[in-house]
């Protein structure tokens, strides 16, 4: 084995045991502590594809922004073991059932698919470089881009609506 | 094995850098809390710590033995792992934004060339946003952890407060980003450091100003330290803690503010360049004797910015929470927002 391969399999299973924590943990700010885990190690990742600016992103978004929102609400709220509503048994089972079919689902999906044959490119290939990326943002995917920009704008005037006091 | 095909002596080289540099922070840390007592008595026309060794030099040393040497108080109530985790993550935060500073040219030693930057990542300035937004975890995990309300409220208002200012100075940034068109610390710095290119605050004095005022309210530091207001809010997100969990808490603030005065300096002052519109090659010295001039420059740039820092403490009242949120929303974003779109058109007319 050499370092990029126990790297990956050190990540992928922190990844997945986060994963797992996130949702049997009991008490909810253990629950987004354990989410932002898992989103480091998927930053990990990525910084093995040589993904650099993804896996910034990744952090400065999906870790700095939205979990600290996250964990300012169920503070506020003080949510804890205590508060924590008795689940439905019924409501479990369902749940169980829904997430394996998904699971199902994208297994089948994935496993006839001609991703399976292509391999990572590790450690090398420049496309999640912020020069790349940016060229290819705005030229083969510019109108995608720009749609999801306003898209995000529209969101942002409507945050700022249901804000607003009158 | 693979493992042994590493170039083991760029481990070293690694190795020995981090530790400098941690040791280096750690250092500055210790005595900006000295020179933030002397230059308080100074700015008050009083003498300030004299009693520990000569001019009170040993009074950091006499601190830190006193916070080690209290009783450590963890209150039953609050959630003991995140308790602990808090300080540590405060004081980590702070430590790793110095791994793509930077701090000085190349040295060449026994046949090598050494750069004098931990890690030169493509991303360098992303990667110090990155970790300055995780910054926030300390003081939210500790004040949660706590389970006392007034430290939760804190904790609240000081990351809502990071949050707010984290945008004002990503916008300032971006002006900067695109007069060197590279993310890359080392090309940031080297543009401004080749020949008698200018440094980048003569461009973008208003990017700095929104800058630094940012970097003061990131640093939780006088007029922003509305995190540990003690009228309102007794001691702020550290009040349980004691020892040095506490101790940590402080020190964190100081590293905080050494780095980013270097980050300042590095991104608006020519980072390790010595004197503006030089050529400091065409001075005939030995390489080696330049990066150490180089290091130097930076060092007094950081200490200076450090100084300003401790000034303003001394010298601005604090702001109220509405007060702060107002300037940060209302004035700084539509600033910077404005500051760069006239960067972005001038950049555009010149180079047509």
């Amino acid at each position: 084995m050499n370092i990029v391969q126990i790297l990956f399999w050190f990540l992928s299973v922190v990844a997945l045991f986060g994963a797992l924590m996130v949702i049997s943990s009991k008490s909810p700010v253990h629950s987004v502590l354990w989410l932002i885990v898992t989103f480091f190690s998927i930053s990990g990742h990525y910084i093995l594809l040589n993904a650099q600016f993804l896996a910034i992103v990744n952090i400065i978004v999906y870790a700095g922004a939205i979990m600290v929102l996250f964990l300012f609400v169920i503070m506020l709220m003080n949510l804890n073991k205590e508060t924590e509503p008795r689940k439905n048994r019924w409501l479990k089972m369902a749940g169980a059932v829904a997430g394996g079919a998904l699971l199902l689902v994208l297994v089948a999906a994935l496993k006839d698919s001609d991703l399976k044959q292509q391999e990572a490119l590790v450690k090398t290939g420049n496309i999640g470089l912020i020069e790349e990326l940016g060229k290819q943002l705005f030229s083969t995917y510019v109108v995608p881009f720009e749609i999801s920009s306003i898209l995000f704008l529209s969101a942002m005037v409507g945050a700022v609506v249901i804000g607003k006091k009158d | 094995m693979y493992l042994l095909t590493m170039d083991w002596w760029l481990v070293l080289e690694k190795a020995i850098l981090v530790a400098f540099i941690v040791t280096i922070s750690l250092v500055i840390a210790m005595y900006t809390t000295y020179a933030e007592r002397k230059v308080a008595a100074w700015l008050q026309d009083r003498r300030g710590p004299n009693r520990a060794g000569p001019f009170g030099l040993f009074q950091p040393l006499a601190d830190g033995g006193k916070l080690f040497f209290k009783e450590e108080i963890i209150p039953v109530s609050s959630s003991r792992f995140l308790f602990i985790l808090g300080p540590s993550l405060a004081m980590i935060t702070a430590l790793l934004t110095s791994a793509v500073i930077p701090w000085g040219g190349h040295l060449h030693l026994f046949n090598r060339d050494v750069s004098l930057q931990i890690a030169d990542v493509n991303i360098g300035i992303l990667y110090i946003f990155g970790v300055v937004s995780l910054g926030v975890y300390g003081i939210m995990i500790g004040g949660w952890a706590s389970n006392n309300k007034f430290s939760l409220l804190a904790a609240i208002r000081g990351a809502s407060q990071m949050i707010s200012y984290e945008l004002a100075m990503g916008l300032a940034l971006i002006a900067v980003l695109m007069l060197t068109g590279s993310l890359q610390m080392s090309r940031i710095v080297g543009s401004q450091v080749e020949g008698s290119n200018y440094w980048n605050v003569i461009l973008q004095p208003v990017g700095f100003i929104v800058f630094f005022v940012c970097a003061l309210a990131e640093c939780n530091r006088t007029p922003f330290d509305l995190a540990e207001a003690e009228n309102e809010l007794n001691f702020g997100y550290h009040q349980e803690y004691s020892s040095m969990k506490l101790g940590f808490y402080l020190f964190a603030e100081y590293i905080n503010m050494f780095i980013s005065s270097a980050v300042m300096s590095t991104l608006y002052f020519g980072g390790y360049d010595i004197l503006p519109f030089v050529d400091e090659t065409k001075w005939g010295l030995d390489p080696n004797l330049l990066s150490i001039l180089g290091f130097a420059a930076l060092m007094a740039k950081t200490f200076f910015f450090l100084f300003v820092f401790i000034w303003i403490r001394w010298t601005i009242p604090r702001f109220r929470y509405d007060q702060l949120m107002n300037l940060g929303w209302k004035r700084l974003i539509p600033l910077a927002l404005v500051n760069m779109l006239i960067t972005a058109a001038l950049i555009l007319w010149l180079k047509k």
